[in-house]
């Protein structure tokens, strides 16, 4: 008998917190993970921003004498490029909040074609730079950050085109499951945001 | 991905339940259950404890006499290159990770972890990051051999591609603690029973919190650091050869801000352990809760913004070595509230000395050495004296062997009950530690004198005048790895052949205890109950017997008018 108390007791603490605490419904716990696997990411990108900032504060000239001008044309392009595919994604996910898959589709669609455009306009930017990797610690720079953060554009298209894969099956995404639709979005304002910090500590402050 | 386990094997525990079990061969297999994962990681931790022993054996053996006669320099500098790398790598963090897969979902009420299958990949990337390790022994130009720091412009010139491997082995092993870390993150935050708040979570829970944000933020960046050195060594950069204008400073910078909290992630997960363990072997409530839990995340946080105080010797400007100094000297004051804590947790307590409370024991005057040590290390002008000496090596080894080591068994001969459903044989385990404790102690006491009278250490020769403090060094050194014996043949043999363990052979109050010993797949019966926060000890629980069901005693709580 009192046993049973007791249970009820922590059943009414049971339904009380979790009033306060706001659960209703789980989170999606697959969305932290991919949060906190950005901040991981991120702290990736921190390392290699640090040892740039670390160069420019030590080394008597920066860019080392004799490193060419970067042409900024290419990169500008490319930077509006990334932003503005960042608004089209996100298109593609409010169409889907209205159940609307088929601009999801095609939101996605432009969004890995801009994607695509970004890494052809790199290509061109490598084909035509004026050093090699190991001209200088610049050069060395330059190739292995842009590099690395290409790598990351190319997993976000192949993201977004699994997506669109995906979307083929009926009713695979809806607006009530979407997981790998916002998984795929988030990570491309990352790869986003990533890119603009880079543009400045690599393109511009020299 | 389904499990491959059949669910109506016949459980082998006591009477009143008919719960599946794992068979012995689950343990050989791809699997996403936590508790197998937990055992898969212990298990190859432990294999690869056995090879980086061996090797420091072998290191031991050659520095019996002064001259390198034993073995050669160059591959005395492999073996110590590989002794470190794998006790840090692929014993001190897996082990932790091991616990912490095993014990978090049963602590905090859960059925698995948040990503199961995350959890398996993460754990299969262990063994290939290892064998890539040793494989490089059998290379032309040897394995690596700059040390597990492996400064540049040092690893850029001596064994190329045994460098190579070592940092692809170690990017493997570095993905698998960061996948693990979101894991252990999400699971303790979210997947916490209903009525289970934060603050009455398991103290290992708060631990492992700890660990997975230093995880989180700082193995990226020696990723970021490697990649560096590996285009140096591969496509002639230049990031950190002087040579070719770079800044080796630089690499220092970027390993250290990882391999400094690197230390706490190898502490903590055994600080989160002695703190189970303290409570429940000295049957009081922990002392300090709160201090406990917020100490290990002050720990964290201090141990990202400390890195600088492993190169006060590298050039680093005075006002620089000043804060690093005065952070690192900081850190020893969460670390002091855990040790008074632990203290006053077992003072007026009924303690019992088994082999889990012996090793606690163990753990906490050799890690009080090694952290009184560490305090002398952060004062510049001792650590210019003494850097680069056997006093380092005492140091660390006091601090990872007499703290993570020591707080390791006490964890195995505590949770040994829970993971296997046997009883662990006590007079072994006592053997065992004093074995350990002695063993580790004649090693490891005299690098202290050896350090401050000048002995270098990461080489195979050094002056005559330091042979007698070594002979003792090797002497001990071989005590320790016959420690290793006793300790086999128990968990063996227990495992096979030991008595029947109740589901709650220490009477303890956190819910991994609720559940048969070893756990049902679906790890409860029923959803566990919160009867007590998880060191409320007192009158009340001391009527508690091994083998009573959470029914059982929330009856005799009512009874007693709780």
């Amino acid at each position: 008998m009192q046993s049973s108390t007791v249970n009820n007791q922590s059943q009414i603490a049971i339904a009380s917190e979790h009033e306060a605490a706001g659960h209703h419904g789980h989170p999606d716990l697959r969305m932290i993970g991919v949060y906190i696997f950005l901040i991981a990411d991120s702290m990736t990108f921190l390392g290699f921003f640090a040892a740039l900032l670390i160069y420019r504060a030590t080394m008597p000239v920066w860019p080392p004498e004799g490193t060419p001008e970067l042409e900024l044309l290419i990169p500008i392009i490319n930077t509006s490029i990334l932003v503005a595919s960042s608004f089209v994604m996100h298109r593609g996910q409010t169409a889907l909040k209205n159940n609307d898959v088929k601009g999801l589709q095609v939101w996605f669609a432009i969004t890995a074609a801009m994607g695509a455009l970004f890494l052809g306009g790199q290509a061109y930017e490598y084909f035509h730079a004026e050093f090699g990797l190991t001209t200088n610690l610049f050069a060395s720079c330059f190739y292995v950050l842009t590099g690395f953060h290409g790598l990351h554009v190319m997993t976000g298209v192949l993201l977004i085109l699994s997506v669109l894969w995906r979307s083929r099956q009926p009713n695979h995404y809806s607006s009530n499951s979407h997981f790998g639709v916002e998984a795929a979005e988030i990570y491309w304002h990352f790869v986003d945001v990533i890119w603009l910090v880079l543009f400045v500590l690599v393109y511009l402050i020299n | 991905m389904s499990t491959t386990v059949e669910r109506n094997v016949p459980i082998a525990d006591t009477g009143h339940n008919q719960h599946p079990q794992r068979k012995w061969q689950d343990y050989f297999g791809f699997s996403t259950d936590h508790k197998v994962i937990g055992i898969q990681y212990l298990t190859t931790a432990f294999i690869f404890y056995l090879i980086g022993g061996a090797l420091a054996e072998v290191m031991r053996t050659e520095l019996a006499t002064p001259d390198p006669d034993f073995v050669q320099p160059e591959f005395y500098n492999q073996l110590m290159t590989m002794h470190g790398s794998i006790m840090l790598f692929l014993w001190i963090i897996p082990a932790g990770a091991g616990f912490a897969n095993y014990l978090i979902p049963l602590m905090i009420g859960a059925e698995d972890m948040a990503f199961p299958r995350l959890n398996g990949v993460a754990f299969w990337m262990i063994p290939p990051g290892g064998i890539f390790f040793l494989s490089s022994f059998f290379l032309d130009t040897g394995a690596a051999q700059a040390g597990w720091t492996s400064y540049p412009p040092l690893s850029l010139v001596a064994s190329k591609w045994g460098e190579e491997i070592w940092i692809l082995s170690v990017l493997l092993l570095g993905t698998s603690s960061i996948l693990g870390a979101i894991n252990f993150v999400t699971t303790i935050l979210l997947m916490r029973m209903p009525d289970m708040d934060i603050h009455s979570m398991p103290l290992f829970c708060w631990a492992m919190l700890a660990t997975s944000a230093l995880i989180i933020l700082g193995t990226p960046v020696l990723a970021a650091a490697l990649i560096l050195l590996s285009f140096d060594l591969i496509a002639g950069t230049a990031f950190f050869n002087p040579a070719g204008g770079g800044d080796p400073i630089v690499y220092q910078h970027m390993f250290w801000f990882y391999s400094h909290p690197a230390v706490y992630i190898m502490i903590l997960p055994f600080f989160g352990a002695i703190s189970e363990i303290i409570p429940v072997h000295a049957r009081k409530p922990i002392f300090g809760y709160r201090a406990i839990a917020y100490s290990s995340l002050a720990i964290s946080f201090l141990g990202l913004i400390v890195w600088a105080h492993h190169m006060f010797s590298s050039g680093t400007p005075g006002w620089l070595r000043m804060f690093f100094m005065a952070t690192t000297m900081i850190i020893a004051v969460p670390t002091g509230i855990k040790v008074f804590s632990w203290c006053a947790t077992i003072w007026g307590g009924k303690v019992s000395l088994n082999s889990a409370m012996l090793f606690a024991f163990g753990f906490l005057s050799s890690f009080l050495i090694g952290g009184l040590s560490g305090i002398m290390l952060a004062s510049v002008p001792f650590d210019i004296h003494v850097h680069d000496t056997y006093f380092i090596v005492a140091h660390f080894h006091y601090v990872l062997f007499g703290g993570a080591v020591f707080g390791l068994f006490a964890a195995v001969y505590h949770w040994f009950p829970k993971m296997t459903g046997r009883m662990v044989n006590e007079t072994w385990g006592r053997i065992h530690f004093i074995m350990t404790f002695i063993g580790f102690n004649i090693t490891f006491l005299p690098m202290h004198p050896l350090g401050l009278q000048g002995m270098n250490r990461r080489v195979a020769l050094y002056d005559p005048q330091f042979q007698t403090l070594n002979i003792i060094c090797t002497i001990g050194s071989y005590v320790l790895a016959l420690s290793t014996f006793p300790f086999l043949i128990n968990i063996i043999w227990s495992w096979l052949k030991g008595k029947q363990a109740p589901r709650n052979p220490w009477r303890a109050l956190t819910l991994e205890w609720q559940t048969a010993s070893p756990p049902i797949i679906e790890n409860f019966e029923e959803q566990p109950v919160l009867w007590a926060g998880p060191y409320d000890y007192g009158i009340d629980t001391e009527t508690i017997d091994g083998n009573e069901t959470v029914e059982d005693m929330l009856a005799t709580v009512s009874a007693e008018g709780r």
